[in-house]
């Protein structure tokens, strides 16, 4: 008969689960596969790569490239490792965030509490300056930063990054404090709090979710970055993406691809640890003012 | 001189005028009112009083003191928010004590405020807690708080019970005017409940579109309507607007409408000289459903009440009372009667009209004109 007894309709049920599972664990271990290779080479001696096979567990355990990687291998011209560069990363990569995170919401408050004449053409173009290709900037940006003397320095890099970065940070809070009720200001504002005072008060501690969103955003961009780097640093302000590149490129001797492999893992660490701690809230945040909290 | 006075008020936004020209002015400890439709300008009038939005054009002064370019917070008022506001970060206690924490008061004399406030409205016991973890009826008080604490020359109240479900809102609505009983202070209220309005003003303004339609007591606007709208607008059910004609009556002057298959009704008028220089003119005569009842439920101290059979259409009862409809001047008609009266729908009672109480508009101007 045509009738779909209940038995029937939960091993349906079951037969579509298991399908739906099996495809995200197939498109899961695809995912995964990269890391896979990357984390058991990096552990393997050199020669037991070149035997050819890449997923293979290592027979012999160690940690030699990871140290090489970090501090003796040869990077362009100087056999320092992968350390100075991570912590040129660092430093440039912490200040701006934080500016461009910082002023982010204040254009956001500004944007949408407020509001003044023009307010609308003025986020316009600071959206715009979200899908200006990198490339178009490079000269006059380099043409700024010499004339700011910032050239070829840390600073001028934070510069860079938080210019580009205000665009997103800007979107990103704009649209969270415009469903922030402004009865909360006006009652701030008959309270007596000022602007600043408002913001610090009342606006900035119910936005945790979207300055993680902000923070994982920038971090993850300005961290994984090549082409500033590549065009504004020299060499004592290079950032890791730079450097890593450099390892790989250099071409004295062997390729020393354990080594390659860890300084990879190295390089791509700082933002995975940033979205195994706040990717809860990353998604949380994305997903704030879709329900009412 | 009134203790709050608007003068002249006006407010564009762009090319729109929102409000045109109101003047009010209310005593010191007055409870004044302004309700009208959503988009009368009455929570616009508010925010300029609160110095929320600038004003265009007159002048808003409080004690004396002309306050147009003050900044709210130097405007001595406090105000109730519709959302309640309280800020989500701090506790109850926070809340309230934000105002004084701005305007530097010492730790120790903010506690005490804060516990005394507290004391008033019963929320000691909430002190602690975050406004998240409140009931509706719980945030309007602590909003209250915030409101009370401040001490402040007016209270402005934004259509403040209008979140609250239906039993919470009667009990606030008397807790508010019990408040305002003991502190004595101004308070300017918005609402869009009439019922509201009538129960808690000593003075009402009735706005639509921006333009201010009747000022005055809340016995005055229920019971002289100043035009059609007000009328309308006040009261519940809401009076009964009927196309008539008014004639010539022996001596007197009568009220003619038109009547559901039986022959035109006419209610006898005393004589009265404004209403028979309208004789034989086209009027709105209205008449409140308690001022049609049946005839022993009719005001016995009235000197003019006219018996008259009409059609029922419709019969209504709502336990304390019993509404009945019937059909004059082709619109839907309701009396109120008594909830003992047996009236079957679709037979012929007579009706009792208490015609002291009624009022008459052009149909043109809708303004009143007896």
């Amino acid at each position: 008969m045509a009738h779909a007894s209940p038995e029937t309709a939960v091993r349906t049920n079951l037969a579509v689960r298991a399908l739906i599972y099996s495809i995200l664990i197939i498109f899961a271990v695809y995912y995964l596969l990269p890391l896979y290779v990357m984390l058991v080479n990096s552990v393997k001696p050199l020669d037991e790569i070149r035997q050819g096979n890449m997923m293979a567990l290592p027979q012999l355990f160690t940690i030699e490239p990871w140290l090489s990687a970090w501090s003796t291998a040869q990077i362009g011209v100087q056999p320092t490792g992968l350390k100075p560069y991570f912590i040129n990363s660092v430093l440039m990569v912490i200040p701006a965030v934080a500016i461009s995170t910082m002023i982010g919401a204040l254009n956001g408050y500004v944007l949408t509490k407020w509001r003044f004449r023009g307010d609308g053409i003025v986020f316009g173009l600071l959206l715009f300056s979200c899908f200006i290709p990198f490339q178009i900037v490079l000269i006059p940006m380099a043409r700024i930063l010499g004339l700011l003397g910032l050239a070829g320095s840390t600073p001028g890099l934070i510069l860079v990054h938080v210019v580009y970065g205000i665009g997103f940070s800007t979107l990103f809070f704009r649209n969270y404090y415009d469903a922030f009720p402004t009865e909360l200001i006006r009652a701030a504002q008959i309270d007596g709090a000022g602007f600043f005072r408002i913001f610090w008060r009342i606006l900035l501690p119910s936005s945790g979710p979207i300055i993680v969103v902000t923070v994982i955003w920038q971090f993850t961009n300005i961290w994984n970055d090549f082409l500033f780097g590549a065009s504004f640093s020299d060499v004592d302000s290079q950032p890791v993406t730079i450097a890593l590149n450099n390892l790989v490129s250099s071409s004295t001797g062997v390729k020393e691809y354990n080594v390659h492999f860890a300084g990879a893992v190295l390089a791509a660490l700082p933002t995975l640890i940033v979205y195994i701690v706040s990717g809860r809230y990353f998604v949380r945040g994305l997903m704030a003012g879709a329900v009412k909290g | 001189m009134a203790f709050l006075e608007i003068d002249n008020l006006q407010k564009r936004f762009g090319t729109v005028d929102v409000l045109k020209g109101i003047n009010l002015s209310v005593e010191e400890g007055g409870f004044l009112v302004l309700v009208g439709p959503s988009g009368c300008g009455k929570s616009t009038l508010l925010n300029t009083i609160a110095g929320l939005e600038s004003i265009t054009g007159g002048e808003i002064r409080i004690n004396g003191r002309a306050v147009n370019d003050l900044h709210p917070s130097q405007r001595d008022i406090a105000m109730v928010f519709q959302s309640y506001a309280l800020y989500p970060n701090m506790t109850v206690g926070q809340n309230i004590a934000f105002g004084m924490e701005m305007r530097g008061v010492p730790k120790a004399e903010r506690d005490k405020a804060v516990a005394g406030v507290a004391k008033t409205l019963q929320i000691s016991h909430l002190l602690d807690r975050k406004p998240s973890q409140l009931s509706g009826g719980q945030r309007q008080r602590v909003a209250m708080g915030r409101a009370l604490v401040r001490d402040p020359q007016v209270f402005l109240f934004d259509e403040p019970l209008s979140n609250l479900d239906a039993k919470l809102r009667v009990d606030m609505r008397t807790e508010i005017k019990r408040l305002h009983q003991s502190m004595k202070t101004t308070i300017v209220y918005v609402t869009h409940d009439q019922i509201e309005a009538m129960t808690l003003a000593t003075v009402i303004a009735v706005l639509k579109d921006g333009v201010l339609q009747q000022f005055g007591t809340p016995h005055e606007i229920y019971n002289n309507p100043a035009n059609v709208f007000v009328a309308d607008f006040m009261g519940s059910p809401a009076m009964n607007l009927i196309p008539a004609r008014i004639e010539a009556n022996g001596g007197g002057v009568a009220v003619v409408m038109s009547r559901d298959g039986l022959a035109p009704l006419q209610l006898k008028v005393a004589n009265d000289s404004k209403l028979s220089a309208h004789a034989g003119r086209e009027v709105i005569f209205g008449l409140r459903p308690e001022a049609i009842t049946d005839m022993s439920g009719a005001d016995r101290t009235s000197a003019r009440v006219v018996n008259a059979d009409c059609h029922v259409e419709v019969v209504e009862p709502a336990g304390a009372d019993t509404y009945v409809v019937t059909r004059l001047g082709g619109r839907e008609v309701i009396g109120r009667m008594r909830s003992d009266m047996q009236v079957a729908p679709h037979s012929t009672v007579p009706f009792a009209f208490n015609m002291d109480k009624a009022v008459y508009f052009d149909p043109q101007s809708e303004l009143r004109i007896a």
